[in-house]
Parts: structure tokens; C-alpha cells; sequence
């Protein structure tokens, strides 16, 4: 449209609400807040377009420190709730922000359909691999053997990996990234943003009060290079501090090599997030620091699928085209009448 | 005009109730709903009440698959399916085991004799053929080869044995149509269009349809025909209509009405779930349904479809009520507006998923955590609930909060006439929502979402709208700006607050009616689907010089201004309901009224004669 009004040019205090924030001093919430009201003014969109939708948790207190529109709902359900907003609202961006006990535990059903779906949510969930705002139990994504207050000794279910639950439910766009590493943060929170369909984006993220270091080999200085891959469409797998290490398939199973010695760039696994099947990035996340394996950071996969809220709205089009847009005397008075007199 | 030959004799009568029962597969509910709407069509008044197995095909010839459909059809106005059936179709001996006890000394039996064979009757339980045994004397048995008879009538359009027998049910209805004097046309264009494009299987039906009409008025056994006159009913074009369909219609005139996108979050249950299939077929009136994953996410999509701005509605029975009570707590305190459906069914847990009961009350009015009031308004019938539904909306939109709807199993698949209503003579439903500010202005202020009008509701800003900017959450809120607030005098006031806003709807709605007298012996003070037998009831007791009157009450929460003064202008209340006496409570709580109650939790509705006996007990 010619006429359109030019936007105005926002800064990322304007995203601030006037709510203190109130996470644990050195949480690495922090972090993700700072990154989204830096990445919001990229994005193109008047802040009345933006709705951030949360559940239950530490990370489900985003949405007040946000100058958007946005609800902090219930335990588990801010898929569900998104869903119902972005249907009658495709045009409205929406975002979910959850934890690894809202969105896997609790929410897990709502997490895995609205993935399946493609609806048009970015959703992020904060990682940190312990239940902090009930003060300490573990949750889906704690290590065997991790010992809580609910716990004592020691955790005897096996943990979730987020990423390929996202990917088992066809997500569309995946990615992980980790609070310390702003940088990157804020790439993925653009990445994310962009990718019409549902984008999930996980986010190692420290509670130094009830799970501080949880993540230390990825973050630390010096062994992060060590233990992180920074994945880039089209190249191949490398890390290491000299980037000298890289990951080779060795039948369906990734392998950890070094270079020279005979083994050049071009025999390792080269990253393709466009593939059409998920495989790669299946692969991709079940790397663990605990087997032996450096863990992926940046985007998994990247695909172009339709969308539900498209299609939801697309059937209503469609069937205005058939039948006209509804006329509800006619509705009433088809079928069998009789007059009485 | 009437098709009795000079041998047959045709005897007017006023009303009649007729049953069809069959195997589950033996497409009773269909000849039912086709006898329904000849009847309906013919001009009488008409209740029905089908009543089917939950086991979609139980064991083909057991009592527990048997499947049933109840018409009662009238000269006059009437309000319930009938307490006693005058014609029993009995397709097989298991129907009959199970249905006999309804039909009155000397009423009509049809049955298919072919089905009345050593397993048939072994699974019926009957050590003898009642047909032969001379147990079925009181009644006027007939006893008809039906599955020959089809088998017959088919014979040559080159189908196979079992889609042969699947016309039995239309052998059935031609006879039934031909013993009360009814039309074939509107079942044979049914046939054409449903059939249309299966030749030979619409060729058998009508075929199947002709023999049994002809078989009535050939056979010599069967030697009176019955005519309903048509009921005299307001003027005005007509339509027969189930509980749940009205309800669809219901909320598509209330989005119609307020302007608004419907949006339906539901998960499939039964007996809601046609109100999901009947919105699915409309979504040309902007309609969106979204099946979704459980009963939890129907409910927050709803919500969520609520803040976006939609008509925003979801739809249960009991068990999916319960896993969504926590989403409802979430819609009272962020006061958005949206309709709660609950069709009830027999209950506890799974219970009895496709009977009826009425023992969702308490759920509705208390079934959260916390201090909750939810605004709890029922429907009387299969028609009302079309209007009802739209007062829920209009009540939900104007004062900002959830309303819960309540109906039945029995309303639900219960179907009436209805007097179709022009949309352009509906009341609008009017929504005003904040218009957008500029947040660059120099005198901007932040917008505060928990400011409240008269009515203390506060405004419906969507998402969207420039400078209106805000959150909601499950949160306590301070009133006006809407901030988390732990303040222990806010929350007392915010408790209030939504307790009053729910009081308030009392100014807004009718007067309560009563049928009869202001004062008198007693007052049947009822809700939801038991309308009909308890009016029907204390027609009989006012004819019988009884001072009785009736209340229904539409509003449950908040009741009407004037229902205690009512109340107390009678010297016994009686309230039947099907359940153990919950409404009977709420009344005894809020006004230390010594109401007794009738209750029933049989899966069945009232019949007359229960109320009848029991007020004739007591007065």
C-alpha cells in the first residue's frame, strides 16, 4: 500500500513495560529478555502486532516485562491458548515463551500439536533442566541420576531432549541456542521470528539458584569450544578451538574425527537445514557433552510448510466461495418447513 | 385425505406416542427421525427421544445393542416424548425384552418375526417364543416376516442378501406410516437425496418403504388406522429441530448478531460433540472450529480466541467440564467474555456417556478453585436452546466474564418444532471495544485493561489495536491497572468485584414466570430438561382443581430477583431433578426454603406420571 504510514522508529527500551523485573538476581532470563527487546525493533512490526504467551514458571513471567500485548496463562497451556488467538488473528505475531517443566512436562501434549499443526508461533523454551519456581525438583530434562529435593537419590526417569520431541512432532523450523552466548541469542530469537510455521527454539538457560552450572561445559571459556558446534547451513561440522575436530557419519551413527591424518573437510557431515527429511536434524540433537559428542547450537532445521492459522482461514474463504458468506434466513428455512396458519 | 380402504376402519385420536427399537445397526434412529418429521411436516406437535447404546455396534442381537427412538406426536401442545408407548416396533427379540415394559395394556406390537429365531431368542434371554407362547395377549400383536417380506419386495435389483436386510428399517416405517395415516413423500424425497446417487440401494429402500405400507393396508389383521389431527400451533413457518442443532443455529445468530467471528475450541464427546460437527459444516458465516487436542486445549483456545477478539465458545459434557476447570478460572479472572457448553450426561467419570442426567450443577456453579462465580444459565428444551444460548453470549459479552450453558443428553437429541424466526426480528447484541490510542502523544497514558463501566465490566481490548498495549494472566490483578498485585485488601476487592458482577446480571434479566397461580399448595420449581414432564405434569394437577403452579427456571446463577418471594408464596416446593437434589440445595442454601426434592439418576428423563404421582403425595 502506497499510503501506508511509516513505522516508528523503535529501540528496545520501548518494549520494557513498566514491571520490575523480579527473576533471582543472575538468572539467565536476563539474558533472553535483553535479547528479544533488542532483536523487536528488527522486526519490522508495531508492538500492538506482538503477543507473547506464557504458562507456568519462572519463564512464564516474560510476557509483564514485555511492552507488548500478552497473558500469562496456565500451567502447560499457552500453546493451546496461542493457538485459539493466532487462528482468529493470523495477522498478529505471536510468541511462546515456556520451560522445560511447562512445556514438557505439564504441556507436553499442547507442545507436541501445536508443533504438528505449523501454526505460526515462535516458541522458546527455556532449558535449565530443574524446576525453579516450586524451589527445586527435577524436571523431564534432568540426568538420570540427578539428585533433588524430590529426588534424593536421584532422579530414575530418563530425560527429554527437546529438540527431538520437536522433531518427532514434524516441527518445521528447530533451533538451540544458550543465554550467555547473546550473540548468537539474538540470531536464533531473528531466525526464529522470521520462519512462517511454528519455530521452536530451545535455550540452555543457568538457574543459579537451584541448578547453577547445569550447562557449564557449554558456556565456560574454555572448554566451550570443545563442547559446542555452531551449525551452518551448507558447511560441514567442525569444532573444536582450533577447528580441528570434526563429526563424520559412520553408518547412520555420528562420529567424532580429527582433521588431517587422511581426513579432509569434505568427508565429514556437511549441515543441510533445508533437508526435507528430518532425519539430519534428529541426528543433530541427540548429540550429548555426556557421550562424548559436542552439542549443536544454531539452526537444526529450516523448512517451508503450510500453516494451520493459513488454512483454518484459508476453509472459511473457500467456503464463502461455494456458498456465499452465510445467510442465516436461508439456513433456518432449508430442509422440511410447514407454515401453520 | 386419508388411505384406509372401505374394510379398515380409521380412528381419530388425539396424540401418539410410537417407538422404534431394533439392533444398534438396525437404523432405528434413522426411522425415527424420518417418522419425526412426517409428523412434524403433517402439522402435529412433536417431542422425541432417541436413546442409543454407547458401543457404536454392540453385539448384533443383544440387550445391550439395542438402540431406540421415541415419538410423540399431537392435536395439542405437547412437552415431553411420552411417558407409555402406544405402538412398539420390536425388530428383533432383544428390542423386545427391553421396551415391552413401556407399552400399554393393549397397545399395538409390530415385530419381525424372522428375528425371532432359537439364537435371537437365546440372547434375548427368553426360554420360550413369546410370540407363540401366549405371553404377548394383552397386547395387539403383529407379527410381520419383515426380512422375508424385504427380501421379496428387493428382489431383482441385484443386491446382496445383507443390503437387503439393511431396508428392514424402511419396511418398518412404510407400515407404521400406513397405521397412522402418514404420508410417504417427505421419506421418499429423504431417499432421493440421500440415496440419489446409489440407484439400487434407493430403489430398494423406497421399495422396502411401499411393501410395508402396502402390507398395512392389505393385510387384513391389522384393521384400524389412526389420524392425528394437526396441532394448532402460533402461526408462523416451522421446522422440526434437535437440542443440539438449535444450539449451533443459537450461536451462529449470536455472532451474527454481535458482529463477530465465532470461534468453537472442542474436543470430540458425546453428546456434545455434534455441536462441533454442525458449526464444522458452516464456516462460510465466518465460523472457525478447531478440534483440538484435549479438553484442556479446547478450553485455552477458547480463551485465547477470547482475547483475540472472536465470539469465542467451547463445548462438553461433564468429564471434559472437569479437565477444563482450571482453564475457567483462568477465563474469571482475566473477565474475558465466552460460552461454556456442558451437555450433560449420566455421570461419575465416564458414567453413562449417552444418557441423560442433570448432575452438572454443582459443577457448573462450583467446580473451580478459589473464589470462581461463574454466571450459569440453562435451557428448558431442544428450541430454547437457540435462544438461550444467545442470552448467554449477550449476558458473557456484556459484563466481560465466562457464562456457563447447560443442557442435556436429552435436549440434545430431543427434537421439537420450531417456529423459524426471522434474523432481522432478533435483538442485536451490542460489543464497543476501546479504540486505539497514540502512544506518541504527549498526554498518553498507559492503558489500564481492569477500569470498569457501571456494570463492572471492564474493557475488551484486542490485540492489535495501537496503544492499548497490555497483559492478562492467571495472576491476581489490582483493579484498574491490571498488575500483578498480592495486596491483601485488592484481593478482597477483586473477589468482590467478580462476585458482583455476576449478582448484577439479576437487574438484567426477566421476571421469573410461573405457570398458575402466585400462591398456592405447591410450587414445581424446575430446570433444564425437565420442562416438559413438569409442566405437562401440573397441567394435570391444576385440571384436577389442585392448587399447583410451575416455575422453570432459565437463570441459575444469578436467579431471578423475584424467585424467593415466589417461592414463599407457596406452601411446599417440590423440585424434581435428575440428580440427587442439587438445585434443591443451591434453594435451601440461599434461602432457607425447605424444598423437597423428586431425583432420579437412571440415565432416563422424568416421565409425567413420576411428577404426578409425587405431587399428588404431596398435595
Amino acid at each position: 500500500m502506497s499510503i501506508e504510514t511509516p513505522l516508528p522508529v523503535l529501540k528496545p527500551a520501548d518494549f520494557a513495560s513498566d514491571q520490575d523485573v523480579r527473576w533471582c538476581p543472575g538468572c539467565g532470563d536476563y539474558s533472553i529478555l535483553a535479547q528479544m527487546k533488542k532483536v523487536m525493533p528488527t522486526l519490522g512490526l508495531p508492538r500492538e502486532k506482538i503477543v507473547f504467551i506464557s504458562g507456568i514458571g519462572c519463564s512464564s513471567r516474560f510476557p509483564y516485562y514485555m511492552n507488548t500485548y500478552g497473558m500469562h496463562s496456565i500451567h502447560g497451556r499457552a500453546p493451546a491458548v496461542a493457538t485459539g488467538l493466532k487462528s482468529v488473528r493470523p495477522d498478529l505475531q505471536c510468541w511462546v515463551i515456556t520451560g522445560d517443566g511447562d512445556g514438557l512436562s505439564i504441556g507436553g501434549n499442547h507442545l507436541m500439536h501445536a508443533i504438528r499443526r505449523n501454526m505460526d508461533l515462535n516458541i522458546v523454551l527455556f532449558n535449565n533442566r530443574i524446576y525453579g519456581l516450586t524451589k527445586g525438583q527435577y524436571s523431564p530434562t534432568s540426568p538420570l541420576g540427578k539428585k533433588t529435593k524430590s529426588t534424593p537419590m536421584g532422579a530414575i526417569d530418563n530425560p527429554l531432549h527437546p529438540l527431538s520431541i520437536a522433531i518427532g512432532a514434524e516441527a518445521t523450523f528447530v533451533a538451540r541456542s544458550i543465554d550467555t552466548n547473546i550473540k548468537h541469542l539474538g540470531a536464533m530469537l531473528s531466525r526464529a521470528a522470521e520462519h512462517r510455521g511454528t519455530a521452536f527454539l530451545e535455550v540452555y538457560q543457568n538457574c543459579n539458584v537451584f541448578n547453577d552450572g547445569a550447562w557449564q561445559y557449554a558456556t565456560d571459556r574454555q572448554s566451550k569450544t570443545e563442547t559446542t558446534l555452531e551449525l551452518q547451513h551448507g558447511k560441514p561440522l567442525i569444532f573444536g578451538k582450533d577447528r580441528d575436530k570434526g563429526i563424520r557419519l559412520n553408518g547412520l551413527d555420528p562420529e567424532v574425527v580429527e582433521l588431517g591424518k587422511g581426513i579432509k573437510e569434505d568427508d565429514l557431515l556437511f549441515h543441510d537445514e533445508k533437508s526435507p527429511e528430518p532425519s539430519l536434524a534428529y541426528l543433530l540433537s541427540r548429540m550429548r557433552y555426556e557421550d562424548g559428542f559436542p552439542e549443536p547450537i544454531g539452526v537444526f532445521r529450516s523448512v517451508k510448510a503450510p500453516r494451520y492459522d493459513d488454512m483454518i482461514n484459508d476453509q472459511i474463504e473457500e467456503a464463502q466461495k461455494q456458498h456465499g458468506k452465510g445467510d442465516l434466513d436461508k439456513l433456518f428455512n432449508s430442509g422440511e418447513t410447514w407454515d401453520v396458519a | 385425505m386419508s388411505t384406509a380402504t372401505p374394510e379398515k376402519q380409521l380412528a381419530n385420536v388425539e396424540e401418539a406416542t410410537v417407538r422404534f427399537c431394533g439392533d444398534s445397526g438396525d437404523g432405528m434412529q434413522l426411522a425415527g427421525t424420518q417418522f419425526t418429521n412426517t409428523s412434524a411436516l403433517a402439522g402435529n406437535d412433536v417431542a422425541t427421544f432417541p436413546d442409543f447404546p454407547a458401543e457404536i455396534r454392540a453385539p448384533r442381537g443383544t440387550k445391550a445393542g439395542v438402540s431406540g427412538f421415541q415419538i410423540h406426536f399431537s392435536s395439542n401442545e405437547i412437552y415431553t416424548p411420552g411417558d407409555t408407548v402406544d405402538s412398539l416396533v420390536a425388530m428383533n427379540p432383544a428390542a423386545l425384552a427391553t421396551n415391552l415394559q413401556d407399552l400399554r395394556d393393549g397397545g399395538i406390537l409390530l415385530v419381525n418375526k424372522d428375528a425371532f429365531d432359537k439364537k435371537g431368542l437365546e440372547q434375548a434371554g427368553y426360554e420360550t417364543n413369546p410370540l407363540e407362547d401366549g405371553s404377548l395377549e394383552k397386547y395387539k400383536l403383529h407379527s410381520v416376516e419383515m426380512t422375508k417380506l424385504v427380501r421379496l419386495a428387493v428382489e431383482g435389483l441385484g443386491l446382496s442378501q445383507k443390503e437387503a436386510d439393511r431396508c428392514r428399517n424402511f419396511f418398518a416405517m412404510g407400515l407404521v406410516f400406513w397405521l397412522y395415516d402418514r404420508s410417504l413423500d417427505p421419506t421418499l424425497r429423504f431417499i432421493e437425496t440421500k440415496f440419489g446417487k446409489k440407484p439400487e440401494i434407493a430403489q430398494a429402500n423406497t421399495a422396502a418403504l411401499k411393501a410395508g405400507f402396502n402390507y398395512g393396508e392389505t393385510v387384513e389383521a391389522i384393521n384400524t388406522q389412526y389420524h392425528v389431527d394437526p396441532a394448532v400451533l402460533p402461526p408462523g413457518k416451522y421446522r422440526n429441530i434437535m437440542g443440539n442443532t438449535a444450539l449451533a443455529w443459537g450461536l451462529l445468530a449470536a455472532a451474527q448478531l454481535s458482529e463477530k467471528r465465532l470461534f468453537l475450541g472442542a474436543y470430540p464427546i458425546t453428546p456434545a460433540s455434534d455441536i462441533l460437527h454442525e458449526l464444522s459444516k458452516h464456516k462460510h458465516y465466518d465460523v472457525l472450529t478447531f478440534q483440538a487436542e484435549d479438553e484442556i486445549a479446547a478450553v485455552t483456545s477458547t480463551i485465547g480466541a477470547s482475547f483475540a477478539g472472536a465470539m469465542a465458545v467451547t463445548a462438553s459434557s461433564g468429564p471434559g467440564i472437569a479437565l477444563k476447570g482450571e482453564a475457567l478460572g483462568l477465563a474469571v479472572i482475566t473477565e474475558l467474555p465466552m460460552v461454556i457448553i456442558n451437555v450433560q450426561r449420566g455421570g461419575p467419570s465416564t458414567g453413562l456417556p449417552t444418557k441423560t442426567e442433570q448432575s452438572d450443577l454443582w459443577q457448573a456453579m462450583y467446580g473451580r478453585n478459589g473464589e470462581c462465580p461463574m454466571c450459569v444459565i440453562a435451557a428448558s428444551g431442544p428450541a430454547d436452546c437457540f435462544y438461550a444460548v444467545q442470552e448467554a453470549w449477550r449476558i458473557s459479552s456484556k459484563y466481560m466474564m465466562p457464562v456457563f450453558f447447560l443442557t442435556d443428553g436429552y435436549i440434545a437429541n430431543g427434537s421439537e418444532p420450531w417456529r423459524i424466526p426471522k434474523m432481522a426480528d432478533l435483538p442485536k447484541i451490542e460489543i464497543k471495544h476501546p479504540e486505539s490510542r497514540d502512544s506518541a502523544a504527549d498526554d498518553f497514558e498507559q492503558f489500564q485493561p481492569y477500569t470498569r463501566d457501571d456494570l463492572l465490566a471492564r474493557p475488551w481490548a484486542i490485540p492489535g489495536t495501537p496503544g492499548l498495549e497490555h497483559r492478562l494472566g492467571g495472576l491476581e490483578k489490582a483493579d484498574g491497572t491490571g498488575n500483578v498485585s498480592y495486596d491483601p485488601a485488592n484481593h478482597q476487592h477483586m473477589t468482590d468485584v467478580r462476585q458482583k458482577k455476576v449478582d448484577l446480571v439479576a437487574d438484567d434479566i426477566p421476571e421469573q414466570k410461573v405457570f398458575g397461580e402466585k400462591e398456592g399448595d405447591l410450587l414445581v420449581l424446575s430446570w433444564g430438561g425437565t420442562y416438559g414432564s413438569c409442566t405437562t405434569a401440573v397441567r394435570h394437577a391444576q385440571k384436577a382443581g389442585k392448587k399447583v403452579s410451575h416455575c422453570h427456571l432459565r437463570y441459575i446463577n444469578p436467579f431471578p430477583k423475584d424467585l424467593e418471594g415466589i417461592l414463599r408464596g407457596f406452601k411446599q416446593v417440590l423440585i424434581p431433578e435428575l440428580n440427587m437434589g442439587q438445585l434443591r440445595s443451591i434453594i435451601r442454601d440461599r434461602y432457607l426454603i425447605d424444598a423437597k426434592g423428586l431425583n432420579k439418576v437412571q440415565g432416563k428423563p422424568f416421565s409425567v406420571a413420576e411428577i404426578s404421582e409425587k405431587i399428588n403425595e404431596m398435595v
